[in-house]
């Protein structure tokens, strides 16, 4: 078998750390996702403007970058506002942002706006009629979103959906770099220690590879769920 | 406004950061970024035409070793990638020895290597969607006209599926931009390497970081426009009408 020379262990929690960090990033990026859908889609000049700028400025820039700017730039942004609170109210609070917190974050953040594109096409995909057709029902507008507008919208928006994931998910490698102890840092300090960096980095293209192959038949079987009703449509 | 430009004189002249030495770390990271990203696109686009022909042959032993490589490649991460390329290449036997050394040694050929494979993956599967796409009508017509499955492929799918493959084609090269922003970590100097020094000496985030951060949005948008212009030319067949 392979000599993992007692890097096991780690790898498994890094492992741990890494699906852990993609979940978390996963639910920020799809609820900020709803959230710029639902600006992009407002009446109000304001909401939309602000939606197309982060969208627009998210995607612009590298992944590593923006996660470089909020994981060294977020603590001296944080330290200057706690400095002000304390000087100006006499309020003594200190926070540290730590390695994790600014990965989820900041995928979160950057997915987020991939995340509105697809939601926003895959709202307007769903028939007006059915909207109408919910309020005349006399449904509130949560209600209509809940029963009507979500679970359609859902159907168009899984294919692309799925793919974010996929790129979300290969995304969180760049944790390693400002110093989370992902599974590609362990493999990492691991090649460098024991000089093999053959037998480490596979191990954890496979583990990649792993989490891929599920979250695929998990979006297949995701699909099949909301494509109940459209099946002979199609 | 005159107030507002004495502010900005100020504001230049007090400025420690953005020195004359700093902003040549910032060109010449936008030099290597450049040639990296567009050397990898070239060579990967080059790659990734036969092998999409490839992908969709009849024969097994040309198909799936392609999609192998294009498996694996799509859905591990670039950074893996480049740790395997640049880590790995030491422990080829005996490479120290050769005149191959000499260039691998560095890291720009090893990021290369990986960017190119990275890309060459992402780019087959493109042109196989577009290759997969054409209208039977058109093959069949091709056919009709007596064409064999080579000039078919030549003069009838290959040009009209570069066309259709266009837009997702762009996607690609703007993430294979954001992507190069990789390379900084195998310590070469790219524009994100640039602003990593610039931040580390002198523990200013925001400015190393946001303004490398202009920088290629202003490139994303270049590419962007490129590529609606692109688009736009080739596919004006396709395009609604105007009277």
């Amino acid at each position: 078998m392979i000599d993992l020379q007692g890097y096991g262990p780690r790898l498994i929690e890094g492992a741990g750390v890494t699906i852990q960090l993609a979940v978390l990033s996963l639910i920020l990026a799809i609820i900020l996702g709803l959230l710029t859908a639902s600006a992009k889609m407002s009446r109000s000049w304001f909401a939309h403007r602000l939606a197309t700028l982060y969208t627009t400025l998210i995607r612009g820039v590298p992944d590593l970058v923006l996660m470089m700017l909020f994981f060294f730039g977020g603590q001296i942004g944080v330290n200057m506002i706690t400095d002000w609170l304390y000087y100006s109210f006499d309020i003594d609070i200190f926070v540290n942002i730590n390695a994790f917190v600014a990965g989820v974050v900041t995928i979160g953040l950057i997915f987020g706006a991939y995340m509105g594109e697809t939601f926003r096409g895959a709202f307007m995909a769903v028939d007006n009629g059915q909207i109408e057709a919910g309020k005349a029902y006399g449904m509130s507008d949560g209600l209509v979103f809940r029963r009507i507008r979500f679970p359609q919208m859902m159907r168009h928006a899984l294919p692309g959906l799925s793919n974010n994931w996929m790129v979300l998910l290969k995304t969180t490698a760049l944790v390693s770099v400002i110093g989370l102890s992902d599974m590609v840092r362990v493999a990492s300090e691991a090649s460098k220690a024991t000089r093999e960096p053959f037998t480490f980095m596979i191990i954890v293209a496979l583990i990649y590879l792993l989490i891929a192959s599920v979250s695929e038949w998990i979006f297949a079987r995701l699909q099949k769920r909301y494509d109940i009703g459209y099946a002979e449509a199609d | 406004m005159t107030a507002f430009m004495t502010w900005l004189e100020n504001q230049l002249a007090e400025n420690s950061i953005f020195t004359l030495q700093t902003l040549s770390y910032y060109g010449d990271g936008l030099t290597t970024t450049v040639q990296l990203v567009f050397l990898s696109l070239v060579i990967g686009l080059i790659a990734a035409v036969p092998l999409a022909i490839g992908r969709g042959s009849k024969h097994g032993w040309i198909k799936w070793p392609i999609f192998v490589y294009t498996y694996v490649f799509r859905g591990t991460p670039l950074l893996i990638q480049l740790y395997l390329i640049y880590y790995g290449v030491v422990f080829v036997d005996g490479i120290q020895e050769t005149w191959l050394w000499v260039i691998l040694e560095k890291p720009f050929v090893p990021a290369l290597i990986a960017f190119t494979l990275n890309t060459a993956a992402y780019t087959t599967e493109i042109f196989r969607g577009a290759i997969k796409s054409t209208s039977k009508g058109e093959i069949e017509a091709a056919r009709a006209y007596g064409m064999s499955p080579r000039q078919t492929m030549r003069r009838i799918i290959i040009p009209s599926a570069f066309r259709r493959a266009l837009p997702a084609y762009g996607n690609e090269v703007i993430f294979m931009l954001h992507a190069s922003a990789i390379a900084s970590v195998v310590t070469i100097m790219d524009l994100t390497g640039a602003a990593r020094f610039v931040y580390a000496r002198y523990y200013a985030p925001f400015e190393a970081f946001l303004f490398v951060a202009a920088i290629y949005l202003c490139l994303t948008f270049t590419i962007l426009y490129f590529f609606r212009y692109l688009e736009k030319k080739l596919l004006a067949h396709l395009q609604p009408q105007t009277s």
